[in-house]
């Protein structure tokens, strides 16, 4: 896609957005402040300044930001009230901190410019894994060996139930790989569309084939824009009702 | 033309794994549509089973998704 650009100094590779810089000077340790840190900062405070701000007033008739904060709670309330059913409402400050942080991270990256913290696998997995774990030893203390039920289909025919237990086994294993794929691989794959259009738009200063093509990539770039914004609450949630329906299973995991 | 063949194996083997993303495609599409089929017989009922869509579409896009991971992987980390 850069190949266009030519020797004009436009040229970029769509993944380059992904790269993880130190914000000063120095190397990349583990503890050197990068833009991934300096996003992720911005999104807790987004969500602080929302829910401080928001419910500091608690007016009867709620102004602008109070009704963004009620609305949001009152969203995930329902959906795990919903989904994980009564006792699940107990770990809702849990679902709903996940949400807060996937939306607003993912919806702070569409700013040009900025960096996408959930775009990375690395930042995802650690959130699936949290949620595999809190889930399985939630299972395990609270229906003790039952849990293990999960995987046996007592609906199943007696021969059968070997195998699914095998099967059911393996998809629970996979749960996290999937949960935090899902929502990594979106964000990247959206944004590096973005990229490969935007790679195309300067073609008009460079050739005449550009008349044609700069003002379509424009439009498509316009397009995929409005699409990542539909796909960045899609995936935030997603991952929040998917782990609703863990915590279904770990709380009743009877079939 | 330089480059080795393990680079063109690897490039191919990434348009390859694009096929995946066909595959889930028709998933996706054959959730939705269903639903919608599902949906037009009883309006009534499909208020309350939008959350079931979400669930059916992301089980069969993170299989398209799982592609398009093999495939960036072959394109920049092999």
């Amino acid at each position: 896609m850069a190949g266009e650009a030519g020797n004009e100094g436009l040229t970029f590779h769509p993944m380059d957005q992904f790269k993880v810089k130190p914000l000063f000077e120095g190397a990349l340790d583990y503890f050197a402040l990068s833009n991934a840190t300096l996003w992720m900062g911005i999104t807790v405070l987004c969500i602080i300044v929302l829910f401080v701000l928001g419910t500091g007033k608690r007016a009867v008739v709620p102004g602008r930001l109070q009704s963004v904060a009620e609305l949001a709670y009152s969203f995930v309330y329902k959906m795990v009230e919903d989904v994980s059913g009564h006792d699940g409402v107990k770990y809702f400050p849990y679902v709903f901190t996940l949400f807060c942080f996937i939306v607003f991270s993912n919806f702070l990256g569409l700013i040009p410019g900025a960096f996408t913290t959930t775009s990375h696998i690395a930042v995802t997995a650690v959130l699936a894994m949290m949620v595999f774990l809190f889930v399985t030893i939630l299972g395990f203390v609270k229906n003790g060996f039952h849990f293990l039920g999960l995987f046996w289909v007592s609906s199943a025919p007696l021969a059968l139930r070997p195998v699914l237990a095998l099967i059911e086994l393996i998809s629970y294993f996979v749960r996290p790989v999937s949960h935090s794929i899902r929502l990594a691989g979106n964000m990247m794959a959206g944004h590096a569309v973005i990229k490969v259009f935007a790679a195309f738009a300067p073609l008009i200063l460079m050739s005449w084939v550009g008349v044609a093509v700069t003002p379509l990539s424009i439009l498509a770039i316009t397009a995929m824009y409005g699409l990542e914004i539909l796909v960045c609450f899609i995936q935030a949630y997603v991952f929040t009702i998917l782990t609703c329906v863990y915590l279904r299973d770990a709380l009743h995991p009877g079939h | 033309m330089t480059g080795d063949i393990v680079q063109m194996g690897a490039y191919i083997g990434a348009g390859l794994a694009c096929m995946g993303m066909g595959g889930s495609a028709i998933g996706v599409g054959n959730v939705a549509g269903n639903f919608l089929a599902g949906a037009l017989r009883n309006p009534s009922a499909a208020a309350g089973q939008t959350a079931t869509l979400f669930i059916g579409i992301a089980f069969a896009e993170a299989l398209g998704i799982f592609s398009f991971l093999v495939a960036l992987l072959l394109m920049f980390a092999v």
